[in-house]
């Protein structure tokens, strides 16, 4: 234990706390350019967000929960005073395309990069701040910037007569070109993504010179956490992706308002092009939304297991092979736009190949797990959750790659569940465990672990079955993004309706958490979690001070070593 | 490493090399990411050269000229005609479809009539579905490749010369395609088509 005492002095440099006035209040928060004040903001941004998409997603399940239409006639009357079937059709469809846009630009990315990766990534490597910090405040207010943006377009109007954007978080011509969307809505979504896309560029070059250039002496690029990589990973796509959908959504906004015709027909343009453009970008994008969750998931595992993580360097290179494949396959969400059949093999085999390195991952895990000293604590629930419903979504992504499945199920619910299950179900536990992972180092306070098992419980039922039933209404036939449906759907639908209400119900135990851990003052020490902890980040009191390692830590061990350092506790193994 | 505080003392600001590598990095990335916008522009002309060039989409191929190699499958070809809201034209095919064999070059007549009392301009788009078909759909001359002008109520019949490559008969692709739908949709040019506010009228409500 006394490396440990040792090392937490070089993160708080008494000498130094004099010099360094900590703003107080607003000014604080608003012109801040700490990594750990932004990582906070982050974070409190992407839960209010989550609250508002969840809020949506009830709504939706509310009017699924039977046929006919029943619910949104009254949202639509309460929000814009038009309670018609056609004004409660259209905001169903605007209530969808925000919920997509929510839970992805401004939940899942700003939790998992600007919250978590903020927080830990500097932590972790030993580096004193982010690379630019500056340019982190402005990532961070382009973002608030972008939410309001987008906040406008549900109340601008879209179609003739109707508010709100209703084309889909995918914004595919001509539903989002003039012929479908005249009014000002899509343009409000067009530049919410823009300063989105323009907030994650400049953080993902944050990320990249931060992880590149201010590791402490000694963290070698393969001593590195996965989770730092896992985040190195994702600041690479989203460098490479988002200008292509920046690019794209430029060419939208012209064609909308300055008579270019990129995608329009009557121009020479050609909306497939859209289509080829948005998800060259928005496949990466889905491995963006999922690979910071891989890091945390790793470094949950590895701590509750008490062991290092199994296949260190076989679990760095997988992310690499699981992003670089990413860039090749995208296609395969446009089997029904009439492609040879060459095209299509190419995409399926492609598709299919990223089960390889996807595997690796999950088999490492549980290669983790296996003979280890496993605890059962709350963040651990949440990653034994994660890699059981991330492994049903992957297989469901592999009978999805099938061309000829793909075809059968194309825009049905099969693709809801799908999505929502690698989505909604692993994207969110894997925030979640890292949540409850960090919590105590980021506020210094320990949360109620009954309260959070109980949370993790709650949501895995209540998740699981909305989602699992999406499946059998997906291969009876049932499209997406319909506000009503036949008879023959009523009982899954139902089901899942209810499902849902009862991960909604999780989502209220875990605010109610928040509030207890806030009231309660549980003091949390510098670790924990014991023995298992072993990345940088628990060598520092819990909250850490405002600026930590000045100066660099000790990094124990021989650099050539390709395994992640192990700082303080010594060996664990 | 040389870090230190900023005269606010808020900032962590980093000197030295590890600054200078820092704004390297922060150039370097700015640059990636300019060059994929770039790229993405670069897409559009791309994507459009690469459906001519591959059949992508149904496009059909613009030849000079036959080959003559007669090949052996007799195909049907229909053809679809569309006038796209705004323009105030007729347009159909003197038949609705003809039999022909792979190799035989044929001619067909479109008939156009505007049906108003301005002369306009028109252009018109263009495929062939089943798109795998696009590869093997040569056109030799077509009145789609340019535009064209009609007075008012004045009418037209215009040719299209095509052929079908008798080398469809060796991709196992075509092997069940008996027939083959060449399509057009005639647009009024962008200057003379309705305004944004005026296209509102023709969407419907959305759902």
């Amino acid at each position: 234990m006394a490396s440990v005492t040792d090392l937490s002095h070089h993160g708080v440099d008494a000498d130094h706390e004099h010099e360094h006035h900590i703003p107080t209040g607003w000014r604080r928060y608003l012109y801040s350019t700490n990594h750990k004040d932004i990582g906070t903001l982050y974070l409190i941004f992407a839960i209010c967000a989550g609250l508002i998409g969840t809020v949506l997603s009830i709504a939706i399940r509310a009017e699924l929960m039977s046929p006919g239409i029943q619910v949104f006639p009254l949202i639509s009357a309460i929000m814009t005073g038009d309670g018609s079937v056609d004004a409660a059709k259209n905001m169903y469809n605007v209530f969808f395309s925000s919920h997509a846009i929510i839970m992805i630009f401004f939940m899942v990315m700003p939790a998992m990069m600007g919250g978590f990766g903020n927080w830990m990534v500097p932590l972790m490597i030993g580096a004193p701040d982010m690379a630019f910090p500056r340019l982190n405040n402005m990532s961070f207010w382009l973002l608030v910037a972008s939410f309001v943006l987008l906040l406008c377009s549900m109340f601008a109007e879209g179609s003739p007569g109707m508010r709100g954007f209703g084309g889909g978080w995918v914004l595919y011509p001509p539903m989002s070109s003039t012929v479908g969307t005249p009014g000002p809505a899509a343009d409000f979504v067009i530049l919410s993504m823009h300063l989105a896309g323009a907030s994650s560029i400049i953080g993902a070059i944050n990320f990249i010179a931060t992880i590149f250039n201010m590791r402490a002496p000694g963290m070698t690029m393969f001593r590195m956490p996965l989770f730092p990589w896992s985040v190195l990973v994702t600041a690479f796509l989203l460098l490479l992706s988002l200008p292509v959908l920046a690019g794209a959504l430029t060419m939208l906004l012209t064609d909308r308002n300055f008579h270019t015709t990129f995608f329009d027909p009557a121009g020479g343009g050609d909306p497939i092009l859209f289509q080829h453009l948005f998800w060259f970008f928005a496949h990466p994008e889905v491995y963006i939304l999922i690979i910071p969750g891989f890091g945390m998931i790793s470094q949950v595992v590895a701590t509750f297991s008490k062991k290092p993580i199994f296949g260190y360097v076989g679990m760095v290179y997988a992310m690499l092979a699981i992003a670089l494949l990413g860039f090749a396959v995208w296609a395969h969400h446009m089997f029904t736009t009439g492609m040879s059949l060459n095209a299509q093999r190419y995409f399926v085999f492609a598709t299919m190949v990223i089960a390889v390195p996807t595997g690796v991952k999950v088999f490492s895990w549980l290669a983790t797990m296996w003979g280890g000293s496993i605890s059962l604590r709350p963040p651990m629930l949440w990653a034994i959750g994660f890699v059981f419903v991330f492994t049903v979504g992957g297989v469901t992504g592999v009978v999805l790659a099938n061309a000829a499945i793909d075809r059968y199920v194309h825009d049905t619910y099969y693709v809801v569940a799908h999505f929502h299950y690698v989505m909604s179900l692993g994207a969110v536990f894997s925030i979640f465990a890292g949540f409850y992972y960090w919590f105590p180092k980021m506020t210094g306070y320990l949360y109620d672990e009954r309260l959070a098992k109980w949370h993790f419980w709650v949501s895995f039922v209540g998740i699981n079955l909305a989602f699992f039933p999406q499946h059998f209404l997906g291969f009876q036939g049932m499209p997406r993004r319909v506000v009503d449906y036949t008879e023959a759907y009523a009982f899954w639908n139902m089901v899942s309706s209810i499902g849902a209400f009862i991960g909604g119900a999780g989502t209220l135990v875990f605010v109610y958490l928040l509030y207890d851990a806030f009231k309660a003052k549980r003091l949390a020490g510098p670790n924990p979690w014991g023995p298992g902890a072993t990345t940088l980040e628990w060598q520092l009191p819990s909250p850490p001070p405002f600026h930590t390692w000045e100066e660099p830590p000790h990094i124990l061990g021989d650099e050539h070593d390709h395994a992640p350092a192990i700082v303080g506790h010594g060996s664990v193994a | 490493m040389t870090t230190s505080g900023d005269r606010d003392g808020r900032t962590v600001s980093v000197g030295g090399r590890a600054g200078r590598n820092n704004r390297l990095i922060g150039v370097g990335g700015l640059t990636m990411a300019v060059a994929m916008i770039g790229l993405t522009y670069a897409a559009a002309p791309f994507y459009s050269a690469f459906c001519r060039a591959t059949g992508y989409e149904g496009t059909p191929q613009v030849v000079k000229a036959n080959s003559d190699a007669e090949g052996r499958r007799i195909l049907r070809v229909a053809f679809d005609t569309n006038v796209a809201p705004g323009l105030d034209w007729s347009f159909e095919p003197e038949s609705e479809s003809v039999r022909l064999r792979t190799g035989k070059t044929v001619t067909v007549f479109f008939r156009a009539r505007n049906l108003t009392d301005k002369p306009t301009v028109a252009r018109a788009t263009f495929n062939v579905s089943p798109e795998v078909s696009g590869e093997y759909f040569d056109k030799i001359s077509c009145f789609c490749f340019t535009e064209q002008h009609l007075g008012p109520h004045e009418s037209a019949e215009w040719p299209v010369v095509f052929f079908l490559d008798p080398s469809l008969e060796t991709d196992e692709s075509m092997a069940k395609v008996d027939s083959i739908t060449l399509s057009y949709t005639l647009f009024a040019q962008p200057s003379e088509r309705p305004a944004p506010a005026r296209a509102a009228d023709r969407a419907g409500p959305a759902g």
